[in-house]
């Protein structure tokens, strides 16, 4: 019982010929177009410990960023019945329940300013700054699917977390115009120390969010004592009271932590009154180095996340 | 021609078992921040950890064009030898040269998000390949028609079907243009409808004179796409070359089945006291035992017994099971010159011809056995006793004729069709037509 009839199959093969030959012909002359680069466009070898940030490959994939961005200030509110109105709630709600307990039973000086609104402008910079942190020390963990089946600068995912809060940000800065207009605070020149205390709340934020993510990785110790640890933080911080509570003498050794130039600043711009330079220069500072070394640190140790998370 | 890739002594170790003990306290955590790197060093010379390698001086090139499957048991490290060429995870040795673009898809829908719908995630999962929007907008009405979901596009895929998520995730792949392409088996999802036009989309790159990697279990998957095929076993290569050499050269090993198998211990060979299995073949219509068969050739499966006692009517019997356990078919012996009669103590040699043309292309692991009848009595059954495997050429002259697709079905013959054409209809006939009829 043989199928082959000699017949049947020159038949299909002498309508194959053609065609045959101008698939291969198809087949092979992008090849002959397709040029290849003199260098090499990556070369995968194991890297020393410490290597340099690599911008270009940060630029290319800025898309990425946005897009993670996005799908993190998108993702954060949906099925929620209140939905983006709670970026307004959480720090109003804040606000109300220390401006009646500190602010009218405790009564906490509050710099000349009315009190919620000198809180307000308080953790307004602090929500920042610690929503920022304890969403981007868990966002490389939680991206683990994208770290070990894709290829991007790992850098992107912690500072699209930080993006992400840029937003929240935003409109909350629209409800502190609201309230500034209603306590009647006029704008002073100071307003355009706005976007510097910005940017540098942001990096201070990226420097922390990448350190902590990364070490999050290997050690999940981190985002257990992260909350506690930022808990801690907004007591030394002067969030829910001036900066003026606090001694003379002391002022220095407190402003070492970042986050009190940063604050004050931010209710410098409010009052009008003169910047604390030195608070805002120990700021600068400590958000530099600390931004050097999380980013070097992160760039040594990204390489093994695929690994490891 | 230049290499696309080179792959020079590439290794990969990894730590298992113990390696993460001295650093679960937090006060490691704390201080190891700090100093990290001089922890590190000082660590290197005293932890005994336990390591493997998963890639072991791993060599070879690509050149530009080139569709090469990698193939290897699970742990031979092929999913490794991907990740370092997608750039996921760095070599511990060795190096790797890319001249192009690498596109890997080593996941099906990385990064898909169930809140969002199906447009949202197109663009954040085209993001996450490597498309910038500019691209992902323009290829949208292709994707998404490729995708067959138009309707459920503005729907959350947290509320799709399996199919339907993967429809769309794979959509999104496929439109990836780079110049070398880098697949994780990530064509054994979805129905076989969709996995056709997967894979005809595959033939597609293939033309465009893309350069693919791609790693698979699927045999025929891989003889069909690939030229060539890289075997990896424990970290190394074990062989490389032509796709269907290759792939017969793994199967035999994995299905510890090879195209011959032979007894030479008479009273452990599997039977009873009244025949024992000798030796099983697979043999080509010249006579020689080998495992990899055109699909154009006869195969010849040869079964060797010893009958021991004389007067049983005995029947040798053969099995044939795919790679997928499907039953393509059995055969008895019907030789009139045997079949009604007893035979004699002796050793015999039996072999049945499957005409080519007949098998489909894949893997077929034959079942050898000896029946009796009245009383009906099993000799014996010796499952997956030979294997062998069928490939196409894909010369145009095969069953398939110039169609280079997947072909489902156990049998893929030949057969005589009969066209019967009515002149008369047509309306406007060419010459070429009228010639044709004549």
């Amino acid at each position: 019982m043989d199928l082959t009839t000699s017949e049947g199959a020159r038949m299909l093969k002498s309508s194959a010929t053609p065609q045959d030959a101008s698939s291969t012909k198809a087949e092979l002359s992008p090849q002959a177009s397709l040029s290849l680069p003199e260098e090499p466009l990556f070369v995968i070898e194991p890297s020393n410990s410490w290597v340099a940030i690599n911008l270009r490959d940060l630029w290319g994939y800025r898309e990425l960023l946005y897009f993670l961005m996005w799908r993190d200030v998108k993702v954060r509110y949906k099925q929620t019945a209140l939905g983006i109105t709670w970026v307004v709630m959480q720090p109003l709600l804040t606000t109300l329940i220390f401006t009646v307990f500190l602010g009218m039973l405790v009564r906490v000086p509050s710099d000349g300013l009315p009190y919620p609104l000198m809180a307000y402008a308080g953790l307004l910079p602090w929500t920042f700054f610690s929503g920022s942190v304890s969403t981007s020390s868990n966002s490389l963990v939680s991206s683990a699917n994208l770290i070990t089946k894709v290829y991007f600068p790992r850098m992107i995912i912690p500072a699209a977390a930080v993006g992400a809060r840029l937003v929240d940000l935003g409109i909350a800065f629209v409800i502190l115009a609201g309230m500034m207009l209603y306590y009647r605070v006029s704008l002073t020149l100071n307003f355009f120390m706005l976007p510097v205390l910005v940017v540098l709340v942001t990096l201070l934020a990226l420097g922390f969010g990448m350190l902590t993510s990364a070490l999050n990785v290997k050690y999940r110790d981190v985002g257990m004592i992260l909350p506690v640890l930022i808990q801690l933080w907004m007591y030394v911080s002067p969030i829910l009271y001036p900066l003026s509570l606090i001694p003379e003498q002391w002022r220095g050794l407190y402003s070492i932590n970042p986050m009190v130039g940063i604050v004050d600043g931010f209710r410098s711009i409010l009052l009008g009154r003169p910047f604390n330079w030195t608070a805002l220069g120990f700021s600068t500072i400590i958000t530099i180095i600390l931004l050097i070394y999380s980013a070097y640190m992160f760039r040594r140790v990204e390489k093994g996340f695929a690994d490891v998370i | 021609m230049k290499p696309i890739i080179t792959v020079e002594n590439i290794s990969k170790q990894y730590r298992i078992g113990t390696r993460e003990a001295p650093h679960h306290t937090l006060r490691d955590a704390l201080s190891s921040a700090v100093r990290n790197p001089f922890r590190r060093l000082r660590e290197q010379g005293q932890k005994k950890t336990e390591t493997i390698w998963a890639l072991k001086d791993v060599n070879f090139e690509i050149q530009p064009g080139e569709v090469v499957g990698i193939i290897g048991h699970n742990g031979a490290g092929k999913s490794t030898l991907l990740k370092i060429l997608s750039r996921i995870t760095e070599p511990t040795t060795g190096r790797a040269k890319l001249y192009g673009r690498i596109g890997s898809l080593l996941e099906v829908g990385t990064g898909f998000h169930p809140e969002l719908t199906g447009r949202e995630n197109m663009f954040l999962n085209g993001a996450i390949l490597g498309m910038n929007r500019a691209e992902i907008e323009r290829k949208f009405d292709e994707i998404l028609a490729f995708s067959e979901i138009e309707k459920f596009i503005d729907t959350p895929v947290k509320h799709y079907s399996s199919g339907m998520y993967l429809r769309l995730a794979f959509s999104v792949a496929v439109h990836l243009e780079p110049e070398i392409l880098i697949l994780d088996e990530v064509l054994a999802v979805g129905d076989s409808a969709f996995q056709l036009k997967c894979l005809e989309k595959m033939q597609d790159i293939r033309k465009d004179g893309r350069t693919i990697l791609f790693v698979s279990h699927s045999m025929q998957a891989i003889t069909r796409l690939c030229k060539r095929a890289i075997y990896l076993s424990e970290g190394r290569v074990m062989d490389d070359g032509p796709a269907h050499q290759i792939t017969s050269t793994y199967l035999s090993s994995r299905l510890k089945t090879s195209a011959e198998k032979v007894w030479t211990d008479l009273s452990t060979a599997p039977g009873t006291e009244t025949a024992r299995l000798c030796a099983v073949r697979v043999r080509t219509a010249d006579g020689d035992v080998a495992d990899t068969m055109d699909i154009r050739q006869p195969v010849g499966i040869e079964i060797e017994y010893e009958v021991l006692q004389s007067g049983s009517r005995l029947v040798p019997n053969l099995h044939f099971y795919n790679e997928e356990g499907v039953c393509v078919f059995v055969v008895g012996d019907l030789d009139e010159q045997w079949y009604r009669r007893t035979r004699p103590a002796g050793r015999y040699r039996s072999t049945a011809w499957i005409p080519g043309n007949y098998l489909s292309e894949g893997t077929l692991l034959v079942g050898a056995a000896l029946t009796s009848y009245d009383p009906s009595i099993v000799h014996f059954y010796e499952q997956e006793a030979v294997a062998f495997q069928v490939i196409d050429a894909q010369d145009g002259d095969s069953a398939r004729g110039d169609y280079t697709g997947p072909i489902p079905g156990v049998v893929r013959p030949i057969l005589r069709w009969n066209t019967e054409f009515d002149i008369s209809s047509q309306e406007t006939s060419t010459p070429a037509v009228e010639e044709a009829a004549l």
